[in-house]
């Protein structure tokens, strides 16, 4: 990463008596630029993944299909995948992010399943490996669901750089917060880039169609 | 700390729902008219479900929606649900959704939401079943949601997939 950012912390005093949504986009932006280095650095490349870039997400987990299988970044490998993370208690991103990603996957053709799509659920409380394989199989196309114990999940969030928490709600439930970004990754797991919630079905399909060339 | 805002719909859009309002699936309950309620399909097993609908108060009083009930499910909760930078995070709604006088509130992926807690059995395209909403003023009414594809990121009209 060479990013040479100004510091953006210096004015957060003077901003106090302001909005703090004024730091929050702050950060926004800075995390945007820092993706946008290292995007600019991945292209010079050349199509080569560059070693920063392609292991900044990722790397080793272990973790359960809905069949009872073990599933391993290992048994991934050999195609290349769209990853992300969630549960089925979900509202709204989650089966939008599923919905759209079957949608896009239609859009190309001959080409739809050169790539798998894998939803991790991130609640092993509420979805166990059979209800999660229930669950995608609503949208029409395969998706590999995974979950797994805390600590197997807490190692596949670590490698992405996935937030998720459980948060106890007023009956004595719990839901959960979560990161939606979409992780692309090559056949070999190194991390290609990201497809945002709020990006245009057109990007996401470059994207793809960039990820299984 | 993180706060959620009520979303009330800017009066073109109000407009909008009344204009729509001719169209059928809709519940009118004095000033309130209740607008495609439609629910996303559930897997087998999966206890929650997720429902959407808008609602429409030609009244000179705010109304507010409380709570509900419905056979599918044990419980009937309202939520919202908000971005927070890249973070998707949900929370219950304790306090109720004011429906302002002359106004209206939409519930519609990425808010306000209706969560059937606890569900009896699956939710299957295509079908409908009853909830009767809780208002403050308005009393209890009861409507009808429809059971569409997971994918559905709207209400459907005149049985037309909206994506």
């Amino acid at each position: 990463m060479t990013a040479t950012e100004p510091d953006p912390v210096e004015p957060f005093e003077e901003a106090q008596g302001g909005s703090p949504k004024w730091i929050i986009w702050l950060a926004v932006l800075f995390v945007g630029a820092l993706i946008a280095v290292a995007v600019m650095n991945h292209g010079k490349g050349g199509g080569a993944a560059d070693g920063d870039y392609a292991r900044a997400f990722g790397g080793p987990f272990t973790l359960t299909a809905p069949d009872g299988a073990t599933v391993t970044e290992k048994t991934l490998a050999g195609r290349p995948y769209a990853i992300f993370f969630g549960f089925t208690r979900c509202p709204d991103v989650c089966p939008t992010s599923l919905a759209r990603m079957a949608r896009l996957r239609k859009q190309l053709g001959p080409q739809a399943m050169k790539f798998n799509i894998v939803f991790v659920s991130v609640d092993p409380g509420h979805d166990k490996p059979a209800d999660l394989g229930n669950y995608v199989a609503l949208f029409g196309t395969p998706i590999i669901g995974l979950t797994g114990t805390d600590a197997q999940l807490e190692q596949i969030k670590k490698g992405y750089g996935v937030y998720s928490a459980k948060v106890p709600q007023p009956g004595g439930d719990y839901t959960i917060d979560h990161t939606v970004a979409i992780y692309l990754m090559t056949a070999k797991g190194e991390f290609s880039g990201t497809i945002d919630f709020q990006e245009s079905d057109a990007t996401a399909l470059e994207k793809l169609k960039r990820l299984i060339a | 700390m993180m706060t959620f805002h009520p979303k009330i719909l800017a009066p073109v859009a109000v407009a909008g729902l009344l204009a729509s309002a001719a169209l059928a699936h809709d519940h009118q309950a004095g000033t309130l008219s209740i607008q495609h309620p439609w629910a996303r399909e559930t897997a087998p097993g999966q206890a929650v479900g997720g429902g959407f609908l808008a609602i429409v108060n030609a009244g000179a009083s705010e109304d507010r929606l409380l709570s509900g009930t419905s056979p599918v499910a044990a419980e009937v909760q309202l939520h919202t649900m908000m971005m927070d930078g890249g973070v998707m995070r949900m929370r219950q709604v304790t306090g109720g959704i004011a429906i302002p006088a002359n106004g209206a509130v939409e519930l519609k992926p990425g808010g306000f939401h209706i969560m059937f807690m606890g569900l009896k059995r699956p939710l299957r395209q295509g079908e409908r079943f009853p909830v009767t909403l809780r208002f403050q003023r308005a009393g209890n009414v009861t409507v009808q949601f429809a059971v569409q594809p997971v994918g559905s990121t709207g209400p459907m009209k005149g049985g037309h997939d909206s994506h």
